[in-house]
């Protein structure tokens, strides 16, 4: 497997406090890659750093061969990185017809969008009904499937979920989950950001284990969850 | 805005070449200005025909303001700086350069080539307050919110403290020649610009407002006003979508710079001297209130409120000392009534009410209540 996204001793400041001390991580191609951890530890800021909202003060991030640390955000999407926001991120005052198609911003192959859409609203049927409704009337659960939907139609290669599940009923999150799984099956590569870490480590392939800004552990996600300091930190038995 | 449904009905390439998309509406802005040009004299007096001049100017500065303020929700407060470009490099081009063809200013045997003088001047002030835009806008638009409405703010008044500054008005042929270059330090400081022949009758008044509404509805429906419409919205899941946030915030603030000087250039012609206080705060305060009354993004709101403010007064003349009370009144009920403006972002024929009426489902629905 090869390398999509190679982060390198990656630190980045707010002001003179440094929420990141240098951490590394890999994702390759078609994975399902979870970062997990507390409150505060700098998962966000990571996912941050990645898509180009926050600079990095040190460090290399290499996505798909090219450094993109210095990259503005917007030309990182056209190079198909593309992040999903925390809090969702849909445009309220749009219609969710509106905001799909804001998510097809940078593409002009209509055929190919209307396929994708296609397939987007296969994936969540909820939406279809809701077209014409204003995004900030909907549901967080839904809100949460329109900003996936969204983010799959920028045709990312590589996927950025910042906490998908944040807020949300539990059946509705073993939903969500199930999409995650069939948009990577579909050839999307995924790095995923969560807090709930049972539901992460049972989607993902790897996973590294975030605290105050160091990454503490890695692995193989099903080893990791069957590990004893992350059973007792994270998955509370 | 396009929807999804629709792009894949479109074939590539067949929409923009056809001529009726390409060209009708330019054609039905001519018609629109010859209909209001002719049909005016017939039901109006002169002083009301002024009044529609001065109404059609608001409309431009409005419907241009609505662009930057509007559809990317940055909030700009001095569009009346932009405007004040336009007008004064609009009338100095047909003042001075009259004297200068002609040797005299208004003169009915120079009458066609005024009007050439006109259109020239309105297109030297459009693309000088597009400089200005692209200048104050680059810099300024890195600050959000209320900095962003200091710093403009602050533009209007550096342009009206430079027009101030400014010499006097020259009179003659010959002052025009040897001044040269100097000529733009002759605008007569803080009494105004006198003396510009008010050559834009109602006719180039309503071409240029119905080519302003065709433009700033183009703008709103394709990908540019879909960007803007998304950074109003939230800036960080815009640039998530891959929008150029700086791209399209200047992109803006030139356009609406653009077409807020060609407003400027046609106040100039229509008999009102363009002096420094057309640059300041209340100038660009009174547009902003059109463009907050009509609602933010909506073009038809724009021009609804643009004719309804100017007007009003007018109207109210009859009741002399309280008409300022009514006016301020009428704005305060506004305001609590439809706090988003007339329309919010929808333009007049998206509204459910509107829609419902001419389908007739208005009179279903009541007689489905009883």
């Amino acid at each position: 497997m090869s390398a999509l996204l190679e982060v390198k001793d990656l630190v980045v400041k707010y002001g003179a406090i440094e929420a990141l001390h240098g951490i590394s991580l890999t994702v390759n191609q078609g994975e399902i890659v979870s970062l997990i951890g507390s409150n505060g530890a700098g998962k966000t800021t990571t996912l941050r750093a990645i898509s180009g909202i926050r600079r990095a003060a040190s460090g290399s991030i290499v996505f798909n061969g090219a450094d993109i640390s210095r990259q503005a955000a917007h030309a990182i999407v056209r190079s198909g990185l593309v992040q999903s926001p925390e809090g969702r991120g849909v445009f309220p005052n749009m219609t969710v017809a509106e905001n799909l198609d804001l998510g097809a911003f940078i593409r002009n192959d209509h055929a190919e969008i209307a396929k994708d859409l296609e397939r987007a609203l296969g994936l969540f049927p909820r939406l279809r009904e809701r077209m014409g409704q204003m995004a900030g009337t909907l549901s967080g659960g839904e809100q949460q499937m329109l900003a996936m939907a969204r983010a799959m139609l920028t045709k990312p290669r590589l996927l950025l979920l910042d906490e998908p599940s944040l807020g949300l009923a539990p059946q509705i999150v073993q939903t969500i989950f199930k999409i995650i799984r069939e948009i990577n099956a579909s050839g999307t590569t995924i790095l995923l950001v969560e807090q709930n870490a049972r539901m992460a480590l049972q989607v993902s392939h790897r996973a590294y284990v975030l605290e105050t800004g160091k990454i503490v552990n890695q692995g193989d996600a099903k080893e990791l969850a069957s590990s004893d300091v992350v059973r007792k930190a994270y998955l509370g038995h | 805005m396009k929807t999804l449904a629709q792009h894949q009905q479109d074939v590539p390439g067949k929409v923009a070449t056809r001529w009726d998309v390409m060209l009708l509406p330019w054609v039905a802005c001519i018609v629109v200005a010859l209909v209001v040009h002719f049909a005016s004299p017939v039901l109006v007096n002169e002083y009301w025909q002024n009044v529609l001049r001065r109404v059609g100017v608001f409309v431009i500065a409005a419907v241009s303001l609505n662009i930057v303020n509007g559809y990317a929700g940055q909030f700009s407060m001095g569009h009346a700086g932009f405007m004040a470009v336009g007008a004064y490099v609009a009338g100095a081009t047909t003042y001075y350069g009259s004297l200068l063809l002609h040797g005299s200013v208004n003169d009915p045997n120079f009458y066609y080539q005024g009007i050439g003088l006109m259109l020239g001047g309105i297109g030297l002030g459009c693309v000088v307050a597009a400089i200005a835009g692209y200048l104050v806008g680059l810099p300024s638009l890195r600050l959000r919110g209320d900095y962003l409405a200091i710093v403009t703010l602050g533009f209007g008044e550096i342009i009206r403290v430079m027009l101030e500054l400014t010499k006097g008005q020259l009179d003659n042929a010959a002052a025009v020649k040897d001044a040269g270059a100097k000529l733009l330090i002759h605008l007569n400081g803080p009494s105004g610009f006198f003396g510009i022949p008010s050559y834009a009758n109602l006719f180039w008044i309503f071409l240029f407002v119905s080519v302003t509404c065709l433009i700033a509805y183009r703008i709103k429906y394709s990908s540019t006003g879909r960007a803007l419409l998304s950074i109003r919205e939230d800036e960080i899941a815009a640039r998530s979508m891959g929008v150029d946030l700086t791209k399209y915030k200047v992109r803006a603030f030139v356009l609406a710079a653009a077409l807020g000087g060609v407003a400027g250039g046609l106040y100039s012609h229509i008999g009102a001297n363009p002096s420094p206080t057309d640059a300041g705060f209340q100038r660009s305060f009174d547009v902003i209130l059109l463009v907050v009354l009509g609602g933010l993004g909506s073009i038809s709101g724009s021009v609804l409120a643009a004719i309804v403010l100017i007007l009003l007064p007018e109207v109210l003349r009859e009741a002399q000392q309280y008409r300022l009370i009514i006016f301020a009144l009428l704005l305060i009920i506004m305001m609590i009534v439809r706090p988003k403006g007339l329309f919010g972002v929808k333009e007049i024929w998206e509204l459910d009410w509107f829609t419902g009426w001419f389908s007739g489902k208005r009179r279903e629905r009541k007689a489905g209540a009883k």
